[in-house]
């Protein structure tokens, strides 16, 4: 991926060009349908059990972000950014697997949705008390900070995350340490079916920057551009060693929290406002109008988008689920480490993590 | 070799895994120029420098997320508890992010959280608990509690050196009290082995910690009664020494478990579970505890004894248990 440095900016400011425009778009594509045969077929069909979380109407935010990432960068994503896997080189076929409960996917049955980890990706994934990883991202920032390879850790989390006390604690570490972290928050308005005025007393969550002594910001979270570019500005900042930035994405949850909840509460005005945003348009809008991309050629990318999940869905069905005794193992890592024997007797997927350290990946 | 206190040894066994190992670094509150509350890092910050001995903020729950953060970027740190008791505030890092971390997605997450636990210093209740089984109930962690000097250095090598997280409980009253030769040469104590302190015949008393010292007081006193008190230290209380708390218990038939922490879900339970479903047919009398009972720990010096078991308490047990 090449991408053209912006003469005015700082030289590591990168504005997106032509072949990553059509990247965001075959992204968003791929998360919209992917997360639409999740809810709405494997769900109901009843192959998928347990909890499913989508982020319908939020993808952009998960696509403009780690299409910024470079080697050695890491991401802390959150249970709504299905993008930032696929971007990161998990496959569609292991994620799938995953929600799938195989014995042969990433965390191989131990771990549902989106907990899926790899190192070596530079992943780190959730855990259901949502806010914990920014205190790792922390860890993690400080890590690539000593390294001093110009790294940044970028963590996502929701608006109703901002309420609990390990998000001032990781906000405070980093900026005291000036760590290069980049703190993104998915303002989609509700917190399951909390709104925003009773979360925080705050017009806006941008004050929250200056208050920990970083710079805040906000951004529509349904334009990838702006993400993107907001994104890339606040990393420029951390890679020069100037430390953290806080970034609020704003966009609406267009889906319930999850599957089962159809999501009455948030007022049908505001549904059809923000329906008019829908990334994906308005991101096809400019790919049409800069000419980097046909009618024709946006309708194939669907197709193949398509083609792309049946196969991925297929590829994961074929998997067995573990084998029960399996509930015991890898409890304690080990030097005869259980997870470094394939699962179930099959070769291990490509995107299990079998190494702690982070690997070198280039987008 | 080099006569050490317990808190000494500590230090040396945190000074020489940071010589050996670069990937080993050490975060915590005063930790750095003030050496810590109670000393232990003194010195380190000078020797090993900021980027290695890091003062934080006050905030538990950041201080223990980050180490967990760089332990997956492949480095091994030491996070030091001003107090155990504060532990309660980096609790869901601890038990939810640590703990389950291999068993759900793989990685290793090689660290230590450290500090001083016990009482017998009148601390009051927020400076005194033992409340290692928040811990030992926690499936990933591994929980340690030495009760010399010589383990302390060995346990914090090993810790430093396993690929879990481990969780180092130091007693602050054994911190300047014991001393004890410390060989030169570089050495581990295992985790999960517990160890014989002191051979008898009539009854075992199983403990840990501080209250080892408790015990081996009470086995002297009692020796002159002609009443032969066997010690075990547990020293691992997550993974413990199943194999050694059988045998003894086996060889004496009279069982004692003693600890400094509340009685109800201690570490007794589970050891007098163990005993009963593995050694029943060996045992002449009834599975004993000897704990604090079910209270915070109060500050007031008579209220602090009255609360704390004492070789005296146990002596009283151990008479009663002999009758049998």
């Amino acid at each position: 991926m090449k991408n053209t440095t912006v003469a005015k900016e700082s030289k590591s400011i990168t504005k997106p060009d032509a072949p990553t425009l059509r990247r965001m778009l075959y992204y968003l594509k791929l998360t919209r349908e992917s997360e639409l045969r999740i809810e709405q077929v494997l769900y109901r069909q009843g192959k998928i059990v347990g909890g499913v979380y989508v982020g319908r109407g939020q993808e952009a935010i998960g696509v403009g972000a780690a299409l910024t990432m470079r080697a050695g960068d890491v991401t802390f994503p959150c249970h709504r950014d299905f993008s930032v896997f696929l971007i990161r080189g998990f496959s569609l076929a292991d994620m799938l697997a995953n929600w799938l409960a195989r014995g042969d996917s990433p965390t191989r049955g131990r771990e549902n949705t989106l907990h899926i980890g790899d190192v070596r990706l530079g992943i780190i994934p959730i855990i259901s008390p949502l806010g914990a990883t920014l205190p790792v991202a922390c860890g993690a920032a400080l890590v690539l900070k000593r390294r001093g390879k110009g790294n940044v850790a970028l963590v996502h989390f929701g608006e109703g995350t901002t309420s609990l006390g390990d998000v001032h604690e990781a906000m405070n570490f980093a900026a005291v340490m000036k760590l290069p972290v980049i703190f993104i928050c998915n303002n989609n308005q509700f917190a399951y079916s909390t709104p925003v005025d009773k979360q925080f007393a705050v017009k806006s969550l941008t004050v929250r920057g200056p208050a920990y002594g970083m710079p805040g910001k906000s951004v529509d979270g349904t334009d990838v551009l702006a993400v993107y570019d907001a994104v890339e500005r606040a990393s420029a900042r951390a890679r020069a060693g100037k430390g953290p930035s806080f970034l609020e994405c704003v966009t609406l949850r267009m889906a319930g929290h999850s599957a089962h909840d159809a999501a009455e509460y948030v007022p049908e005005k505001l549904k059809q406002a923000w329906a008019k945003k829908d990334p994906i348009q308005r991101l096809e809008k400019v790919l049409l109008s800069r000419k980097i991309m046909t009618k024709q050629q946006i309708e194939e990318l669907g197709k193949q988008v398509s083609q792309e999940i049946d196969r991925a869905i297929a590829d994961a069905e074929a998997r067995p689920l573990p084998r029960s005794e399996e509930a015991v193992a890898g409890v304690y890592c080990e030097p005869d480490c259980w997870w470094r024997k394939p699962p179930s007797g099959v070769p291990v997927p490509t995107s299990v993590a079998t190494d702690n350290g982070p690997r070198t990946t280039d987008d | 070799m080099a006569l050490l206190t317990y808190l000494e040894a500590i230090r040396q066994g945190l000074w020489e895994e940071m010589e050996r190992d670069p990937s080993v670094f050490i975060l915590g509150e005063d930790i750095g120029a003030y050496g810590g509350a109670f000393k232990v890092t003194a010195g380190m910050l000078e020797k090993f420098g900021e980027d290695r001995v890091i003062d934080t903020p006050i905030s538990e729950s950041a201080i223990v997320g980050a180490a967990i953060g760089a332990a997956l970027m492949g480095m091994r740190p030491v996070v030091e508890m001003q107090f155990m008791d504060f532990i309660a505030c980096g609790f869901d890092q601890i038990v939810n992010m640590a703990a389950k971390m291999h068993y759900r997605w793989g990685p290793a997450v090689p660290m230590v959280i450290r500090g001083p636990s016990g009482a017998g210093v009148h601390g009051g209740p927020y400076n005194s608990q033992s409340n290692e089984m928040w811990f030992v109930h926690t499936p990933g962690l591994k929980v340690v509690a030495p009760a010399t000097a010589y383990d302390a250095k060995g346990l914090i090598k090993a810790a430093i050196r396993d690929d879990n997280p481990v969780i180092f409980y130091e007693h602050k009253f054994l911190y300047r009290r014991i001393k004890e030769e410390i060989p030169e040469q570089d050495y581990v104590v295992p985790i999960g082995k517990a160890v014989v302190r002191r051979p008898g015949t009539d009854i075992t008393v199983i403990t840990y910690g501080a209250m080892v010292w408790t015990a081996l007081d009470a086995a002297g006193e009692l020796e002159k009664e002609g009443l032969s008190l066997e010690v075990v230290d547990l020293r691992s209380l997550l993974p413990y020494d199943e194999e050694t708390v059988l045998a003894s218990a086996r060889k004496c038939s009279k069982v004692i478990l003693l600890h400094e922490d509340t009685r109800t879900g201690g570490m007794a339970g589970e050891l007098a579970a163990l005993i009963a479903e593995k050694a029943f047919d060996d045992l002449d009398g009834p599975i004993v505890r000897v704990t604090a009972p079910d209270t915070p720990v109060p500050f007031a010096p008579p209220l602090e004894e009255y609360f704390l078991p004492n070789a005296t308490k146990v002596a009283e047990a151990a008479r009663k248990l002999a009758t049998y």
